[in-house]
């Protein structure tokens, strides 16, 4: 079967291709950026990053831009998947979601109406594990946007290991936040995974924060080998 | 021990990972249990099981409702079942009940009709569906959305499924599935 995997360039959507990639043949990554911070739909930090991440996959990327308004960021999906469809004969695309209803809903609609599979490899599956499997994996990911109290700027570009993981579950206690940010707490980006056969350097970044919101901006960075 | 059925339509497909350890999550902590696909589902073997499961699938997925001469141990093994989906779907056509085409995703509204052991009243839940079955003389309706049936129960066997995904939102009524002692129904509701 050959699938293109939502790719954000997230933890999530990363893993969600590795596993993909065990059992099918992908051939595409699909992104859709959106130029809404809050979008519902699309992860958002460091988006521009997912073309060299698909350089370090060596796999094609269809990215579509969208406005982000809430129903008009399905029709772009839609768009996009279409295109993938089109392009790259995909007969399913693969999506990170984890528990987000509201997201895989949708997706499962517009897959439907496009008569392609949809799978959800991570679905339902624990937090704090998923959050484990990128440090057993040797994925190296990194929070590049914080959106919920008490995270402030010192998470910010901190690379999700053992101690962060500890951190993080320690605050799902105290204060409710999803230990892999599902409720949008936190973002990541991926840097270097198993399937990268390069790995992504950055040369220049900067930090926006305030208050209990911010972002890990790549100004600039670079494959470099593994 | 529990048997839970892996109804995706091959042997450690791409969507194992989103149908069946979730409702293994649920199950595990109160009974043991053990993971089959479909097709290694052996009759010789189901005396060892205290209730099966049966998975639901993707969306595309029609795998077992096209081999559906592979689950003539539904009728036969006596065995409590609750299928999920794909299961109940399954469960009907293994009675001859006919599908009706449906399309429901994401949260529904889902009303009781029927007093029995899994759920009562009004709730949401999950739904991911093509089909629904057609009301049948073999099997009660227990439960409906706007659109469909979305429970059944059959009237001699302690068979039923469910159309909704309870291992998504609703994992209680699993729960109550593997704790409870018989499948008996109540009075319908008016």
């Amino acid at each position: 079967m050959r699938l293109g995997v939502l790719f954000s360039g997230g933890k999530d959507s990363t893993l969600a291709l590795h596993l993909a990639a065990e059992k099918e043949e992908v051939v595409c990554l699909i992104t859709v950026v959106s130029k809404n911070p809050e979008s519902y739909m699309f992860h958002t930090p460091n988006i521009d990053v997912t073309a060299l991440q698909a350089e370090a996959l060596g796999l094609p990327l269809v990215s579509v831009i969208t406005e982000g308004q809430k129903e008009g960021e399905l029709a772009d999906l839609e768009r996009a998947i279409t295109e993938a469809k089109s392009r790259f004969q995909i007969d399913g695309v693969v999506t990170g979601a984890v528990e987000s209803v509201y997201q895989a809903s949708r997706v499962q609609r517009i897959c439907n109406r496009l008569d392609v599979w949809c799978f959800n490899p991570l679905w339902k599956h624990d937090q704090i594990a998923l959050l484990e499997t990128f440090v057993e994996k040797k994925f190296k990911v990194i929070i590049s946007g914080i959106f919920a109290y008490p995270l402030d700027e010192k998470w910010l570009g901190k690379q999700i290991d053992a101690q962060v993981i500890a951190r993080l579950v320690e605050l799902q206690g105290q204060y409710g936040i999803s230990p892999s940010g599902e409720g949008g707490e936190i973002e990541t980006t991926v840097l270097d995974a198993p399937m990268f056969k390069q790995k992504i350097e950055v040369l220049e970044s900067a930090i926006e924060a305030k208050d209990n919101c911010g972002v890990f901006q790549i100004k600039q960075a670079r494959l470099v080998p593994k | 021990m529990i048997l839970v059925v892996d109804m995706n339509w091959k042997r450690g497909s791409l969507a194992f990972n989103e149908f069946v350890p979730p409702i293994v999550s649920v199950v595990q902590p109160l009974e043991e249990c053990v993971v089959k696909h479909f097709l290694d589902v052996k009759q010789a073997e189901l005396e060892s099981y205290s209730k099966i499961i049966l998975s639901g699938t993707t969306l595309k997925d029609h795998a077992t409702l096209k081999q559906i001469e592979k689950f003539d141990w539904i009728k036969t093994c006596g065995k409590p079942i609750l299928g999920i989906c794909a299961g109940m779907q399954t469960i009907a056509l293994v009675f001859n009940v006919p599908l009706r085409a449906c399309l429901q995703v994401g949260m529904a509204e889902i009303t009781t009709l029927k007093e029995n052991p899994l759920f009562q009243g009004k709730f949401n839940a999950y739904t991911l569906h093509n089909y629904s079955v057609e009301p049948s003389q073999n099997f009660e309706t227990l439960a409906e959305s706007t659109k469909c049936i979305q429970a059944i129960k059959h009237k001699q066997k302690n068979i039923c499924g469910v159309l909704f995904h309870p291992e998504v939102r609703n994992q209680e009524i699993l729960k109550r599935f593997i704790q409870s002692d018989s499948l008996k129904m109540g009075t319908t509701i008016s």
